[in-house]
């Protein structure tokens, strides 16, 4: 079964905890993409840039209407995402409590819904 | 509050679920109803829970309990009757109140029957020890959802499915025949060594080290109904031992010791006699159980109170019992960590070898903990890196994550 991680905290509070790292991954997150990667269970995983670079897009009544900043402005921000591979739910639970950033944010496990065909 | 005041305030709530559970398990094992029995003493005991403790505990805590509940009962089957005239379970279960409160001093101790109900083989195998939990301790969902990790109402959910299928599957309240008994006693060990190993593993959480602290009173309470199981005593035994340790498992920084570095100072002295002596009482008619094993296989670990080491080549030798018993990867690699004590890094790694290629290992933190530490003391260093590395990667303690961190980085000194 795939499921979504989605990585939510306080953007700032992100920032203090994995810094940008000019020269390759903060190390706790390399060590945990390694042992996803290992394990079979890595698709796909991105950091997000924050918030003020977003862009909200939707049509109402066929006009096209862009609105600066993300879908809602919240206290905490989507950060991050990983999308995996898992046994159940309970296995994708074992992989949410050992992202990084369950220690500091929330990790959102959402199964993926399968689209036939 | 002051800690004596605290000390009372548990004593009391453990008179009140003492006597809770009995009388759950007493109602349920007539009607095996167990929803039912839950509901019918459910105001009372939160009434127990709140009142004794400030109040003192009642002489006979069972007729006060049973006092309430039967009044309690009665209202609320009055109402229900208006609405819902004969509803037979209502009717049913407020006749063994009135009977059990007429002879409260005769109620007999059914709680083995009811963990074996709770911990039968058509109970799925993950929720038994949250149903013990429930039934015998009066726990909340929402108290064992936070110490299983599970939403509170998933928790919830499945508590009212285990219940539902007791009643509707009619799986027996009984002690099981002497030629069942030991597999079924297995199941009722296993679920509760489950919750303590939850108490053990989540560590600085309230939640679960009162879960510890429940699993062990659980254990003795089997003891005590059942004084001739050896496995009983040995399970007992085992979570005494880790128990024993617990203070000696972080550093004044709240970093993690391995075992074999703990302070011994700090290991809890009586707690860990009291564990020799029931690993000595269990083993009287010989060793024989996977608890037992593990218990003796614990008591060599802390020979070093006495010797100044722990005592490898036992403990090889009872790895290898464990593991014609269990065949289990994890006992395998349990066992390459004492080999390595005993032969050395290489004859460590060349176990560890063997279980390589099990899936199972893949994300399985102690494998590449293990791995890594003796790949380290190989001198392999980039071996070690790469297991450490993966072993950070699949911590979900910090704690752990920074200690593992500490012998990586250490790899470069070296």
């Amino acid at each position: 079964m795939k499921f979504m991680l989605l990585i939510h905290g306080n953007e700032q509070a992100m920032m203090a905890a994995t810094p940008v790292n000019p020269t390759g991954m903060n190390p706790e997150y390399a060590a945990y993409n390694e042992a996803l990667i290992k394990a079979g269970a890595m698709l796909a995983g991105d950091r997000l840039r924050p918030t003020t670079t977003a862009a909200s897009v939707r049509i109402r009544n066929g006009k096209t209407e862009v609105l600066d900043g993300p879908y809602a402005e919240t206290k905490e921000q989507l950060g991050g995402y990983y999308l995996i591979e898992a046994a159940d739910m309970d296995a994708a639970m074992d992989w949410a409590g050992r992202c990084p950033a369950a220690q500091w944010g929330t990790v959102e496990v959402r199964p993926v819904w399968p689209t036939q065909g | 509050m002051s800690e004596i005041g605290n000390e009372a305030r548990r004593a009391a709530e453990r008179v009140a679920r003492d006597s809770y559970g009995r009388l759950v398990a007493f109602l349920a094992a007539r009607t095996r109803d167990v929803a039912g029995a839950e509901d019918a003493l459910a105001e009372a005991f939160a009434s127990a829970l709140k009142s004794w403790p400030d109040d003192g505990v009642p002489d006979n805590p069972d007729a006060w309990l049973l006092t309430v509940a039967r009044r309690r009962q009665t209202d609320a089957a009055r109402r229900r009757y208006t609405r819902t005239a004969g509803e037979v379970h209502i009717q049913l279960m407020a006749e063994e109140l009135e009977d059990a409160a007429a002879h409260p001093d005769a109620i007999p101790d059914r709680r083995l029957a009811l963990m074996f109900a709770c911990a039968h083989p058509a109970i799925e195998r993950g929720m038994r020890a949250p149903m013990i939990l429930q039934t015998i301790l009066g726990l909340t969902a929402i108290d064992i959802a936070a110490a299983f990790l599970i939403p509170p109402a998933t928790m919830g959910q499945r508590l009212v499915r285990a219940k539902t299928r007791i009643k509707d599957a009619g799986i027996p309240f009984s002690i099981p025949e002497r030629e069942d008994l030991p597999d079924r006693l297995d199941a009722v060990l296993e679920a509760i060594y489950a919750a303590y190993a939850k108490g053990w593993t989540e560590i600085g959480d309230a939640a679960a080290d009162r879960l510890a602290d429940e699993a062990i009173w659980l254990g003795r309470l089997v003891v005590s109904l059942l004084p001739d199981e050896p496995e009983a005593k040995g399970m007992l035994a085992l979570m005494l031992y880790a128990e024993a340790r617990r203070p000696a498992r972080r550093d004044a920084d709240g970093l993690y010791v391995p075992l074999e570095q703990q302070d011994i100072a700090l290991w809890d002295e009586p707690q860990v006699m009291a564990a020799e002596a029931l690993l000595r009482a269990a083993n009287r008619a010989g060793p024989t159980g996977r608890y037992q094993i593990e218990a003796a296989i614990q008591s060599a670990h802390i020979a070093r109170r006495v010797t100044g080491q722990a005592n490898w080549p036992t403990i090889v030798t009872l790895y290898d019992v464990l593991l014609q018993l269990t065949n289990s990867p994890v006992v395998i690699l349990n066992r390459a960590a004492a080999l390595g004590e005993r032969d050395g890094p290489e004859a460590a790694l060349t176990s560890l070898d063997t279980i390589a290629d099990d899936k199972r290992m893949a994300d399985y933190q102690p494998y590449w903990a293990a791995r890594g530490h003796f790949a380290a003391r190989a001198g392999r260093k980039d071996e070690a890196h790469e297991a450490f590395t993966l072993a950070i990667g699949l911590s979900s303690d910090e704690a752990v994550r920074q200690y593992l961190s500490g012998q990586r980085t250490a790899l470069n000194d070296g």
